[in-house]
């Protein structure tokens, strides 16, 4: 997920790869989407004016529907992008304070993204690993059972040359 | 509530005490303390153990052994031999006729484990979940096959109706009711949707039951395709989940390669098809409605009910929603039949439910047990106690369809009616177990972020009631609330209850209304003497503004 600026080929090439995957039925949008964003890291304007057009749905849906959804950004992101889980079993087991020391490690608030382009901070409702509390997610990568002294040395493995994952 | 080698229950209710059960605790009591065995051995005196001509009853776990009835003199020979020596005294133990109600299923127990009583998670982790040939072995699509090869569809749907089957995702609404209702409805085509949206904070037992036997849903969904005749079926999955998603996708591909899904399926004129549709981060879209709305490629924004989905569902034609769990216990129901499911759980709440416990606990994770467990039994059998000896404070359900559990109702019998008839709700089966270190401010300060963040904000008191309801809670934990916030926070439960179009919007105020109901005491000391009892919350003094 780079912070770069997509060219119009890496773009029409990412929607045609989803749309052929999906069809252009209305119940694929969501998916068509979710594909355009995982192959280029958000979406960006010229995607969703592409996706409209193909699936003959007006772009004011399809910007509509890209915005409510999580998973989805309109915006670029960091390099890497950290998701902490804030629900409350995580929270119950220490998570208070290993939200702490991330924003102290990253000096973000969440949404926000560094300005080296590197790392982009969110909160994220229960992913469903609570068996191994408090979780944070970075880029697909679970960690759990993390404690505010672990989330240096986390952070360090992405940092590395950027060679991770 | 410490680990302990054993756990020795007296029934407490009054029919019980009439029959000596107050002497049989205190006899129990001292021959315990006369073997030294008081740091070993948990004895408690509970509620109402089920109703039955037994009494009073002693029960050991974690062996399950129940003993009845118990009589003074008889204590002494039962401690010794059972406690001390430990072997069972089949002379003292109740009779399975004698026994009805909440604890007959204790019965069923065999061995000295607390026995999981499993049907959903049956195969989960017992077989390869991407060879559909284990699935087969393991009676897989036999269910089908006698659905569609010996029922009729109102055959099918009056097995289910008769098996008291109820929606696991959280309301407990009654699956077979909801198939006749779709189909009823002249209007085709018909769809089935499986909601594997789970998103309930502490909750994971869809994924384990969609990685761990994917099969056991797609039978599931194609028996309930031919009771209520639909030809297309979605499986809603989380968008994280992608796991859960490659092993549906492959369980798919063989059942098709196979015949259990597609044209003439057992050689009948019947057909169908699933779709994996996968979400894309909205915890709202677990809501029915809002599903719906989100496969038609829109904001997941849940539509006013009534017109229900039965009637009105995917593009307006009717159409069945049901949840992984309660899907998967179908097959089942269909091979052993209604009076098989029954004689699991309780009268009106019947099967098995999966929790998973989380919390401050020595165990967590999944359990699948009868209907009518208590949170007792939980947290001393299945748990293993309390973290570090640390004392029981308080259970939350899970998410927006749980509720707030204080200590006082740990031997409530964990089934719909009788959490209901409590004023509580199970929830979607998230046990998240909390010691006396936790802040209930803090705690519900928590929840409400989360559902002020998770409001869709179509309608405006979830909007609005759920931001205002989390500043007044940041403002107490800070130490700088005021006793006039409380009737605050009760209006906006009430209004949140009353006024919100969604499930979602109307239990936001649920966690207000359990903390002020059940921990009153420790919320006013926060604004009275501007203390977190439990030292959690930051009194930093710092006032947010109440919008």
């Amino acid at each position: 997920m780079a912070l770069k600026v997509q060219s119009r080929t890496d773009i029409s090439a990412a929607v045609q790869a989803a749309v052929e995957r999906h069809g252009t039925t209305a119940e694929a949008l969501v998916p068509i989407l979710s594909d355009v964003n995982r192959a280029l890291g958000f979406l960006p304007q010229d995607a969703m004016t592409a996706i409209s057009r193909s699936l003959r749905i007006p772009p004011s849906q399809v910007l509509s529907t890209a915005s409510f959804y999580q998973m989805l950004s309109t915006r670029p992101r960091g390099k890497h992008v950290i998701k902490f889980c804030e629900s409350a079993p995580c929270h119950v087991m220490g998570g208070r304070l290993v939200w702490k020391a991330l924003q102290d490690a990253l000096g973000l608030e969440p949404g926000q993204t560094s300005a080296d382009g590197q790392w982009t901070l969110l909160t994220t409702s229960c992913p469903g690993v609570c068996g191994v509390g408090p979780v944070l997610i970075i880029d697909d990568e679970v960690h759990g059972n993390v404690t505010p002294e672990k989330v240096p040395e986390i952070l360090a493995q992405y940092q590395e040359g950027g060679t991770s994952q | 509530m410490s680990a302990v080698r054993s756990l020795v229950l007296v029934s407490g209710d009054p029919q019980s005490l009439a029959r000596g059960a107050s002497d049989v605790f205190s006899a129990l009591q001292a021959e315990i303390k006369r073997l030294g065995l008081q740091d070993e051995i948990s004895l408690l005196m509970t509620g109402d153990l089920g109703r039955h001509d037994a009494l009073p009853l002693v029960i050991v776990y974690p062996e399950a052994t129940i003993y009845g009835p118990v009589k003074p003199e008889n204590v002494p020979w039962l401690v010794e031999e059972h406690l001390y020596k430990g072997r069972i005294v089949p002379e003292l133990q109740a009779s399975a006729a004698e026994l009805t109600g909440q604890i007959a299923w204790l019965t069923a127990r065999q061995g000295t484990l607390p026995a999981e009583q499993r049907v959903v998670l049956r195969r989960a982790g017992l077989i390869d979940p991407e060879d559909i040939e284990e699935y087969i072995a393991h009676d897989g699509y036999e269910a089908l096959g006698k659905a569609v090869t010996q029922m009729s569809p109102q055959e099918v749907i009056e097995e289910i109706v008769q098996s008291g089957l109820r929606g696991r995702g959280g309301a407990g609404f009654p699956t077979g009711i909801k198939w006749r209702f779709v189909a009823q409805v002249d209007n085709y085509p018909r769809y089935i949707i499986c909601n594997a949206d789970e998103s309930e904070p502490g909750t994971f037992k869809d994924r384990l039951i969609l990685e761990g036997d994917p099969h056991s849903i797609i039978e599931a969904m194609t028996i309930a395709a031919y009771a209520v005749g639909a030809q297309e079926g979605y499986i809603y999955v989380r968008g994280e989940y992608t796991l859960a998603q490659q092993r549906l996708q492959t369980a798919i591909e063989q059942a098709q390669a196979l015949g259990f899904l597609g044209d003439n399926i057992f050689g009948r004129d019947f057909r169908f098809n699933i779709h994996i549709h996968t979400g894309a981060g909205a915890y709202i879209c677990g809501e029915e409605t809002a599903l719906i709305e989100s496969l038609e490629g829109k904001r997941g924004e849940p539509r006013p009910r009534p017109p229900y989905p039965t009637t009105h569902g995917l593009w307006g034609k009717p159409t069945v929603v049901n949840n992984v769990e309660t899907l998967a216990n179908v097959p089942a129901i269909i091979l052993h039949g209604a009076n098989w499911y029954r004689q699991m759980g309780t009268k009106n709440s019947p099967g098995t439910k999966v929790y998973t416990m989380l919390g401050n606990v020595n165990v967590t994770g999944l359990i699948e047990v009868p209907m009518g467990i208590t949170l007792r039994e939980v947290i001393a059998i299945y748990a293993k106690g309390m973290k570090n000896g640390a004392t029981f404070k308080l259970a939350q359900t899970g998410g927006s369809s749980g509720s707030i559990i204080p200590a006082s109702l740990q031997d409530t019998p964990m089934d719909f009616d009788s959490y209901s008839r409590a004023g509580v709700s199970l929830g979607s089966g998230a046990l998240l177990i909390c010691d006396e270190n936790t802040c209930v401010v803090d705690l519900a300060r928590v929840l409400l972020r989360f559902f002020a963040c998770e409001s869709c904000g179509k309608c405006t008191p979830c909007r609005v009631g759920g931001q205002r309801a989390r500043q007044i809670l940041t403002n107490i934990a800070e130490g700088v609330g005021s006793l006039s916030d409380l009737d605050d926070l009760e209006t906006i439960s009430t209004h949140l209850y009353n006024l919100s179009n969604c499930g979602l919007g109307q239990t936001a105020g649920v966690p207000i209304r359990d903390i002020l109901r059940h921990f009153r005491a420790e919320v006013e000391a926060h604004i009275r003497l501007k203390v977190c009892p439990t030292g959690v919350c930051a009194m930093s003094g710092r006032r947010v503004k109440v919008r």
